[in-house]
Order: C-alpha cells, then sequence, then structure tokens
C-alpha cells in the first residue's frame, strides 16, 4: 500500500469500466430516455413525453405478451422449486454410483437452450417422439400438436423450461441439504418419523432459504423467457406464446420502434424488481418471525 | 430397508430416462442414414444404417464449419477478457483502498439487478453507433467482462492474507507484479470458475448474436443452427448433428472440470 501512485487503481479498473459503462451503465440510461421519445432505428427521436406508455396501455398484443409471461411464470416456478428439491434428496445419499446420476441429471444445463430447444422442437411435432411414447402409455388418444395448438403451445414451452432448469436448482438445493444437521434426522427417526414426515417437518422447513432463493432466481429468469419460446413456436401460433421479451424484440427490431420498445423494457423491469423486493420481504419477514 | 433402496434407484432410473432420452434420441437422428425414414412409426431407436455422414455434411458442406470458428472465436476472446479484466477489477476493489470505491461497487451491484433483456434495445442503439453492427467485434464486446466475474475474483482476492502482498512488496515488486506473480496464482480455482462460466456464457448466448449479426457468414453456431432449422429444406438428420457437435466443447469442459461448475453454480446463486 506504501507508495502507491492514486490512480493505480484506477488503471486496474478502467478496462471493466469503460466496458460495463459503454455497454451497461450508459444503455440503462438511455433505455429511459429513449422510452419517451419516438425514436426509431432509421431516425433519431423525438421527446413524446409519456406518450409510449399510454400506447401501451391501449396495445392489446402489449397485454397479450404480459399475460403470457405472467402465466408462463406462474407455470414455472412452482414446478422448478418444488421438483428440483425433490431431485436432491433423492441424490443427497451415499449409494453406489449417485454420483453419477448427479453428474448426469445436472447435464442439460450445460446444453445451450438453442439447442435444447431444436432437441425439444423435433421431439414434440406432431408425428414426433413425445406423441409415440405417451400415446404407448395410453396417456392420450391421438397425437396432440404441443407447438402448433393454441392451446398447448405455452405448456410445451413451460415443460421444456423445467427440463433444462431441473439439475440446475438442484444443485442450488444440493448445497442447502448439506448444512442440515444430520442430528435433526436422527431425532426425528427416533421420534418415530418416517421419511416422508421426516421431509416435512425437517428438510422443508430447514430448506425455506433455498426455496426462497430457488423461487426468486427462477421468477426472474421466467419473466425474461426469450430463446426457448422463439425456437420452439416462435410466439406462436396466433401468439398464444408469445412473451413480453419476443413483442419487445419484434417491436424493436422488426418494426424498428426503438422509443416503444424501450419503453415496454421498462415494465419488465419493474417485474424483476418486483419479484426482488418480493423475495426481500419473504426474507425479512422470516427472519423477523 | 431393502424397498427402500431399490425404490430410490428405481426413482434415479426414471429420472434418467427423461433426463438422457432426449439427448439419445438426437444422437440416434444424427447417425440414420439418407435413406432411412427418420419418422417411422413406432420410432427406431436404434439407426437400420449408422453413418458419421450428416457429422462430415455438417461441417463441411453447411456453413457450420464458419459457425463454429466464429462461436470459438466470441467464446474464447470473451472467456479471455473476463479473466483477465475481471481478475484486475476484482482485485482493485478487494485489496486496494481509494476514493470512489464504495460508488464503483455500488454501480456493479446496480447491474444484477438489471438483466439484459431490459436494455438490450439500448446496448444495439449503442454497437450501431460504434459501427460494429454484424461483426464478431459487436457480439463479442458486450460480454467481455461481466460483473459476476469481477464479483468472483474479489470474492477470491478479499481472503488473500495481506502478509503474502507485503512480503512481495518489500521484495520491491511493483503493485502489477504483485497482481500478476502473487495474487493471480494463489486464485486458480476461482479463475477456472470464471473461465469455465464466461466460456459457457458466450457459447450458449443466443439473443445477442441473434440481434448484432445480420449475413449468415457472421453468424455463430446458436444462431447458425437455428437459422438452419428454419429452412424449408432443413434435413433433421443435419441439424441433430449439429446441435451435438455444438453440445460437445461444453461438454468436454463438464466431464474434466466438473467440480468447478458445481462451485460456479453456488457463487452465480448467491450473488444473483
Amino acid at each position: 500500500m506504501i507508495g502507491r501512485r492514486w490512480y493505480t487503481p484506477w488503471l486496474f479498473l478502467l478496462p471493466s469500466l469503460v466496458l460495463l459503462g459503454v455497454f451497461y451503465w450508459w444503455p440503462v440510461l438511455n433505455t429511459g430516455i429513449l422510452s419517451m421519445t419516438d425514436a426509431h432505428t432509421l431516425r433519431g427521436g423525438e421527446f413524446v413525453g409519456l406518450e409510449n406508455f399510454r400506447r401501451m396501455v391501449d396495445d392489446a398484443f402489449f397485454w397479450n405478451a404480459l399475460e403470457n409471461s405472467l402465466l408462463f411464470t406462474v407455470g414455472v416456478v412452482p414446478a422448478l422449486v418444488v421438483l428440483p428439491l425433490l431431485l436432491a434428496v433423492l441424490v443427497n445419499t451415499k449409494l453406489p454410483g449417485i454420483a453419477f446420476f448427479r453428474t448426469v441429471f445436472f447435464s442439460p444445463v450445460i446444453a445451450s437452450m438453442v439447442v435444447v430447444a431444436l432437441i425439444w422442437s423435433w421431439m414434440l411435432r406432431t408425428d414426433g417422439l413425445v406423441n409415440y411414447v405417451l400415446q404407448r402409455l395410453q396417456i392420450i388418444n391421438e397425437p396432440l400438436g404441443w407447438l402448433s395448438d393454441p392451446s398447448l403451445a405455452l405448456i410445451s414451452v413451460i415443460v421444456v423450461t423445467v427440463w433444462k432448469g431441473l439439475g440446475y436448482y438442484m444443485v442450488i438445493y444440493l448445497a442447502g441439504l448439506q448444512n442440515i444437521p444430520d442430528d435433526l434426522y436422527e431425532a426425528a427417526s427416533v421420534d418415530g418419523a418416517g421419511p416422508i414426515r421426516r421431509f416435512w417437518t425437517v428438510t422443508v422447513p430447514m430448506m425455506r432459504p433455498s426455496m426462497v432463493l430457488v423461487g426468486t432466481l427462477s421468477a426472474i429468469n421466467a419473466i425474461k423467457v426469450f430463446t426457448e419460446v422463439f425456437v420452439l413456436t416462435g410466439g406462436g401460433p396466433f401468439r398464444s406464446s408469445e412473451t413480453l421479451v419476443l413483442y419487445i424484440y419484434e417491436r424493436g427490431f422488426e418494426g424498428l420502434e426503438m422509443g416503444y420498445a424501450s419503453a415496454m423494457s421498462l415494465s419488465l423491469f419493474v417485474l424483476v424488481l418486483l419479484f426482488s423486493l418480493a423475495s426481500q420481504w419473504i426474507t425479512r419477514r422470516r427472519a423477523a418471525l | 430397508m431393502v424397498g427402500s433402496v431399490s425404490g430410490r434407484y428405481l426413482l434415479l432410473v426414471f429420472v434418467l430416462v427423461i433426463t438422457v432420452g432426449p439427448f439419445l434420441w438426437q444422437i440416434s437422428t444424427s447417425l440414420k442414414g439418407p435413406d432411412e425414414n427418420i419418422f417411422a412409426f413406432p420410432p427406431q431407436w436404434i439407426p437400420e444404417q449408422p453413418t458419421l455422414a450428416n457429422y462430415l455434411a455438417v461441417a463441411g458442406v453447411l456453413p457450420l464449419g464458419q459457425y463454429l470458428l466464429n462461436s470459438t472465436f466470441v467464446a474464447g476472446v470473451s472467456t479471455l477478457t473476463n479473466v483477465l479484466f475481471g481478475s484486475m477489477a476484482g482485485y482493485a476493489l478487494a485489496r486496494m483502498r481509494f476514493r470512489g470505491r464504495a460508488t464503483i461497487f455500488a454501480l456493479m451491484i446496480a447491474t444484477l439487478v438489471i438483466p439484459f433483456e431490459v436494455i438490450m434495445i439500448s446496448v444495439f442503439v449503442v454497437t450501431r453507433g460504434l459501427g460494429l453492427m454484424n461483426t464478431l467485434t459487436g457480439a463479442l464486446l458486450p460480454l467481455a467482462v461481466t460483473v459476476l466475474s469481477v464479483f468472483i475474483m474479489r470474492q477470491a482476492f478479499v481472503k488473500l492474507p495481506a502478509e503474502v502482498e507485503e512480503a512481495a512488496f518489500v521484495d520491491g515488486a511493483s503493485e502489477w507484479q504483485t497482481f500478476w506473480k502473487v495474487a493471480m496464482p494463489s486464485a486458480r480455482g476461482s479463475l477456472a470458475v470464471v473461465a469455465i462460466f464466461s466460456f459457457m456464457f458466450a457459447w450458449d448466448d443466443f439473443l445477442w448474436p441473434l440481434i448484432v449479426l445480420r449475413d449468415p457468414d457472421k453468424f455463430t453456431l446458436t444462431v447458425g443452427l437455428v437459422f438452419l432449422d428454419g429452412q424449408f429444406s432443413a434435413d433433421q438428420r443435419l441439424i441433430a448433428a449439429g446441435t451435438i457437435i455444438a453440445i460437445l466443447p461444453v461438454l468436454a469442459l463438464f466431464v474434466a472440470l466438473q467440480r468447478y461448475f458445481f462451485r460456479g453454480v453456488g457463487q452465480a446463486a448467491v450473488k444473483g
């Protein structure tokens, strides 16, 4: 620390500050500015006040996209809070070969969402593998249009998102499970609690903080969903699976309406912020109890 | 007890089938010959005329070889820059005292709550303003250093004992030499985590390259695969081979450096 020049720390920070400044902090400010202009890709924008937000309120496609994003989130989050927890409990033993299962369950995480979505779009075709298996198991009688039926498209995307996310959240839960003292399980066993009772009286209460964390992360990831929707359905059929980011992309990069798209981006930001605040509120309320 | 152990294995195998099945089906499709009916009913898991021709076709005939090169460039450079710049910034934040440090730190934390999707329109405007549209540099720069890389490295350097640094200083080492020769080697584990996650993030990224790249010969692998899949003449055998090729580099990393992946998920989760 002795004899250091005042600018030394800034030299260390310089590359990061320049990159973050140009590609992060400035765009954050500019999103706010653009949202109040009628900026178009081909020309600069004029200040229009809250016009874009007024337009949003009247835009049925915006509300449709918002509704789909919320439905998607409501579908994905409970599944990703519960299923990976069960999976983590399942692999949290010392049985022979368990490391193999743990590793394989994690594998969808390392594949890109594009690859996962392409694999599933192949399987979810009307003449695809999923319909065949479900028919063989007599769960369905005839092939369903998983990606072509407006009432199924969003559900199919939810299934793919959950499938890809299982391993990631399982690893987060595993870290939490390792912090539960064995005595608690032993005490519960002595009291005559079976595996299911032990799960409810020991695991679930002890894992609450992890569950809040997983709930928050999966909700934030769900509300900004893009890739799997884009690849699997393109938002269709008839916008039945079009989510918020897809619509922002459409208005911004196909409609070339930078101002209006920025205004809608702010609504996405508000949702992300709400999810973060909600999770902090839950955590704090728990701590207070 | 025996019943519960075998029950557990039964469940494990059930999940295994659900996890691996889609990958196996994709591999199976990618190995099927041109005369084989890939829509056969019932589905044919074992190819009747197994062939690697699809892989050769995809790497040679289709522009997939170019996509591979582009992805390698973007992911490779972004790994280097994240490791280098992330460590430098993390080192300054962890080991140096200066006016403005708290402000910089707060600004960085703030970025964690604002996802890329919120600012993508403006990132596009900036990138176009810099004349980087439709270039690999444009695809790369917004990923060149992430706040997560800075934080992981800061965390690693905070734990470094002060005596080590002081000893280096007494020996006449400059700040840079101390950073490069003392601090960096002591943080190998965290460097590996940053390297792996930067590579994987850039390799798997889709939305930004989709926005910034326009000409098919500039596409990265993810954008290129979706582009090929959208063609009417798309041959599912080739798409399947392409997706398997796209997984391989990250899979190899994962097999070799598994523990860093698990460690990284923990660190990313706490930060996020």
